[in-house]
């Protein structure tokens, strides 16, 4: 039986993939708490140390690497709110954009287009603007059924890019200029000689596979200065903010409203009368969606470019942010993570494709289906379900077989 | 063993006090009457059998006790508290816990916590509270914790309890499914046709825990088509035909009873008839 | 808002909401078939559509050439007749094609919804991004020179060259009603009474709303369901194909990402009138093209896509399931 499952696992490069990573899984599994939670901080000093290794490979080339690594840690932080949405609740939002762009919006208008508040000021408004969002629009709209659920959410979404493209209050087509950036610690940059912040950061470089480190005045990392020319310390805002999220949801999830929401997931009527009040239930993981959406949003207007406008914020990305959560494992955090990660980097990475990238990615979204159907990176429970599922087919069609 | 779980938050009163009232409950669909001016009690810390043929309204008159469906007329009341106008999880918070006849259990949680979802009904912690790792969150999540496990064992699948609940053999999910109503404390625990599928020894060993049950201070509700395990374990019986009751007594009454003979001999006696 | 706007012209913002309601009808069908079968949301049915716009873009093409010229509806119906044949082969084999290597590999191993959702979005994609780079893969084989003006500009807006001039046909309250507009609503009232005739009546019909209602015991009733679920694909293929010819008699010009918003304004027709419900795609669709232009009217076109998912959404609150509710399977189609 186990040989069986093995050899079916070995073909495909797909499958051999989710193979050796279930196994990476499992070892860390076993590993004692210390040991795991060493593991766990020895990742995120690496992650943060990453813009300025610039390991050979994934670094980017053509652009900036710190600028990609922002975009991907962004994308991250929607797919780990969206995940709350489909991965734990089981509610298709299609519209995620919508509160992407709520946040965005919020945070240009109360820092660039009619007020000038500070940055942090303005973020936890942000938050709560979009909250308050997904509130008004989940009340009435998760009473309906799954499947109009997504396509109410379409329309959401549709509805809020077309108010941002014809209110001339938040900019219209024209967008939102000139977004200032989170404030700085340390002292402020006097251009054009005097970079600012408390110290400065060279960053590797490589030759083959031999570092060395790069001296090169421009490429080095001000602490802290939000700049134009400095992708870095976004990527370290957007990374801080995902581990904070990080953190919290592992919190709730294992709790009592993470077995409300799974227990709804599995079956709405069979909870409610178990004395979960679902819709409740469901309406929090739709705030909370929505609050992260916001969040990344908001970091997504205040970043580098500093721009944002309604085509920005494509009907199409709320499909990229669905198939993140989906590709990576729906309701595994991590999973949804990589899924972020990939969608967002590998279409930079690979530029010299960029025309044909959208073509691929799809065709990889129907080879994956097919494939790894629980996602990349599943959660062990769906893993073990699975496996559960495939030993009791085979003890079915056992005696047919012999 | 029971004994030790006799700590259901339920009082057990005094037995003979009316716990659940159906008092003259009529439920039409569209043309078609479901359930006929219908009244029965349910006393407190008894065992009572909800019986007759297919199609006779069991489901229908279970299904408005727990909120399913609403009554066109009539009313249902809980410790005198009516159930009418309640969502149904707040009706399951005012005490009333079920089963299902086709098993729903979460199939992606694992056992514990399963029983846990059900031990929640009574938790105060909230989305913050968790967040923020309160001692009242601690304390809950302990406390149902230990309570579920207790349950498991009452119910004999503790052994599994980090198992998935569709990894259990078909037995243990009907076990699992009790183990998950009683978590929510309820004074008033509805079985819907909790034999279905078993083969005599399981119905055996079902009776058993029926009974287990009752003595940890549960007043029990149970829907059954096996005449044997509801004459073997009930204190008394309402007996429903064509959405009307015909008859309620102790199982040796309703045994006698010419009108329970008929509605279920009927047809066989027909055929005798004709052979 | 402005209403006088809407009130001074009345009859002509409803019936040019009833052509393009037609038209989401047409492509509802799609929606609302499948749905009905599978319980599924074919996202890339939009595709469908739009492969059909290119089929009749290029029957033109082939059969006229690529001078630009204005014909009138009699002097094109020929090859208007001709493209429609194309348009509804080519958007039946994509939804075909679609079936076989989006659905039926995931169908077959059980996978959840989700997950065929996820394959259709990624099949959306894909088909779209294809006909976007059909001057690439032109150019792959050195055809590029040659199909020039079939694959030039490939993103960009593509027009028929034969430009369908519209004749009054007859006057209502001051509004001159086309014969195009005419032709449209006519043409899409036939398919669908073909349609519903087809569902209701025929073998192949009873299949479908067996497998509908329970796929299980249809197959154990001897029903092919594999076959039964290539026909919805195909039927709703070639309804997708009709609506295509239609649309470009109507607008002349297409592009491959213009399936996207037509799929979801298609869906929310099918999802208004009862998803399932093959009466309920064509009420919702005329529903859906009439309100929407008359919101264009009175808040502006810029607001017309607000207006219908505003509407959508109105009255999923009033009737959690249609306007007709969900029947494919139930009593009647």
């Amino acid at each position: 039986m186990s040989t069986n499952t093995a050899s079916a696992a070995s073909t495909g490069p797909v499958r051999r993939f989710g193979a050796w990573w279930d196994s990476v899984v499992d070892r860390y599994n076993a590993q004692p708490k210390g040991a795991k939670l060493a593991w766990v901080v020895l990742f995120a000093v690496f992650f943060y140390a990453l813009p300025l290794l610039r390991p050979p490979i994934i670094t980017t080339d053509r652009i900036d690497f710190g600028g990609v690594l922002f975009s991907s840690a962004a994308f991250a932080l929607v797919a780990l709110g969206l995940n709350i949405v489909i991965g734990y609740a089981g509610l298709l939002d299609l519209g995620y954009v919508g509160f992407y762009a709520t946040g965005a919006y919020t945070t240009g208008v109360l820092t660039a287009q009619h007020w000038h508040w500070p940055f942090f000021l303005a973020l936890p408004l942000a938050i709560a603007v979009s909250m308050v969002t997904g509130v008004i629009l989940g009340a009435p709209t998760l009473r309906v059924r799954g499947d109009y659920l997504a396509i109410v959410t379409l329309g959401f979404g549709e509805i809020i890019r077309l108010i941002v493209t014809n209110v001339d209050w938040l900019g219209a087509a024209g967008g939102i200029k000139n977004i200032p950036h989170p404030n700085n610690i340390g002292p402020a940059p006097t251009p054009p000689f005097d970079p600012g912040g408390l110290f400065a950061i060279p960053r590797l470089q490589w030759n083959g596979l031999i570092p060395s480190i790069d001296h090169t005045p421009l490429h080095q990392t001000h602490f802290l200065v939000f700049g134009a020319l400095d992708a870095t310390p976004f990527y370290w805002l957007v990374l801080t903010a995902l581990i904070l999220v990080l953190i919290g949801d592992r919190l709730v999830k294992a709790s009592r409203v993470g077995r409300a929401w799974e227990a709804t997931r599995e079956d709405e009527d069979a909870a409610e009368l178990m004395g979960v009040p679902t819709f409740r239930y469901k309406l929090l993981a739709f705030a909370l969606g929505a609050a992260i959406g916001g969040l990344s949003g908001s970091l997504y207007a205040s970043s580098q470019g500093s721009f944002i406008s309604p085509q920005s914020f494509p009907l199409l990305l709320s499909m990229l942010f669905v198939a993140a959560v989906i590709v990576g494992g729906s309701g595994n955090r991590w999973g949804a993570i990589a899924g972020g990660v990939l969608v967002a980097y590998l279409p930079e990475r690979f530029r010299d494709f960029a025309d044909y990238r959208l073509l691929v990615f799809g065709i990889a979204l129907m080879v994956l289906s097919i494939w790894r159907p629980q996602g990349i990176f599943p959660s062990t429970r769906a893993r073990r379900a699975k496996a559960a599922a495939e030993e009791i087919e085979e003890l079915e069609e056992g005696p047919a077989h012999v | 063993m029971s004994e030790t779980t006799t700590t259901a938050a339920t009082a057990t009163g005094a037995t003979g006090e009316r716990l659940l009232e159906v008092d003259d409950v009529t439920i039409k669909f569209g043309g078609l009457t479901a359930l006929d001016s219908v009244t029965f009690d349910i006393k407190r810390g008894e065992i009572l059998g909800l019986i007759g043929p297919n199609g006779a309204g069991k489901t229908t008159c279970f299904n408005v006790m727990t909120g399913v469906y609403r009554a066109t007329s009539g009313e249902v009341r809980l410790d005198g508290a009516p159930l009418g106008k309640l969502k149904k999880y707040e009706i399951t918070k005012l005490g009333m816990a079920r089963t299902f006849q086709n098993i729903r259990l979460f199939k992606t949680m694992t056992v514990l916590e399963n029983v846990m979802v059900g031990a929640d009904a009574n938790s105060k912690v909230g989305f913050l509270n968790a967040l923020f790792r309160t001692p009242l969150h601690r304390r809950t999540e302990s406390a149902a914790k230990a309570r579920a496990r207790e349950l498991l064992d009452l119910v004999g699948i503790r052994a599994d309890e980090n198992e998935l609940a569709s990894n259990l053999s078909y037995g243990d999910q009907r076990r699992l499914e009790i183990a998950r109503a009683m978590a929510t404390e309820p004074k008033l625990l509805c079985l819907d046709e909790p034999a279905a599928g078993f083969n005599p020894a399981e119905k055996q060993r079902l009776m058993e825990l029926i009974r287990k049950v009752r003595d940890a201070g549960y007043t029990v509700l149970l829907i059954e088509h096996d005449m044997r395990l509801v004459m073997g374990v009930t204190d008394r019986i309402v007996v429903l035909e064509f959405g009307r009751k015909i008859a309620e007594g102790t199982p040796a009454e309703v045994r006698e009873n010419p009108a329970v003979i008929a509605a279920y001999l009927g047809v066989e006696e027909d055929d005798d008839a004709a052979s | 808002m402005h209403f006088d706007v809407l009130f001074n012209d009345f009859t002509a913002y409803t019936a040019g909401g009833l052509v393009y309601g037609a038209i989401y009808a047409l492509i509802a069908l799609g929606y609302t078939m499948v749905y009905g079968v599978l319980q599924l949301i074919n996202f890339a049915h939009s595709e469908v559509f739009m492969f059909g716009t290119y089929a009749m873009a290029w029957v033109f093409v082939l059969l006229h050439g690529t001078e630009q010229v204005q014909w009138g509806l009699g002097r094109a119906a020929p090859i208007l007749l001709v493209s429609l044949v194309a348009a509804m082969l080519v958007s039946g084999a994509v939804a075909l094609l679609l079936e076989r290597v989006a659905y039926r590999p995931l169908l077959k191993k059980g996978a959840p919804k989700l997950i065929c959702l996820i394959s259709a979005i990624g099949a959306s994609f894909a088909l779209s991004e294809a006909m976007g780079l059909r001057d690439r893969f032109a150019g792959w084989v050195g055809l590029d020179g040659k199909l020039d003006n079939y694959v030039s500009n490939a993103r960009n807006l593509y027009a028929n060259p034969v430009d369908i001039k519209p004749h009054t046909f007859f006057t209502v309250g001051g509004y001159h009603v086309s014969d195009i507009d005419v032709v449209i609503i006519v043409a899409a009232l036939l398919m669908m009474v073909a349609l519903v005739f087809f569902v209701d009546k025929t073998k192949f019909g009873r299949g479908i709303r067996a497998v509908a209602q329970d796929p299980e015991s249809a197959t154990l009733m001897g029903v092919n369901s594999t076959r039964v679920i290539q026909v919805t694909f195909l039927v709703g293929g070639l309804m997708a194909g009709a609506a295509a010819m239609l649309y470009m008699l109507k607008i002349g010009t297409t592009r491959p990402n213009i399936g996207f918003l037509f799929g979801v304004k298609a869906f929310t027709a099918a999802v208004m009138g009862g998803i399932g419900n093959l009466r309920g795609a064509l009420l919702g669709g005329l529903i859906l093209g009439v309100v929407e232009n008359w919101g264009s009217a009175v808040f502006g076109s810029d607001w017309k896509d607000v207006v219908s998912f505003v509407l959508l959404i109105l009255i999923l609150l009033v009737r959690p399931s249609g306007i007709l509710g969900e029947a494919l399977g139930k009593a009647r189609a």
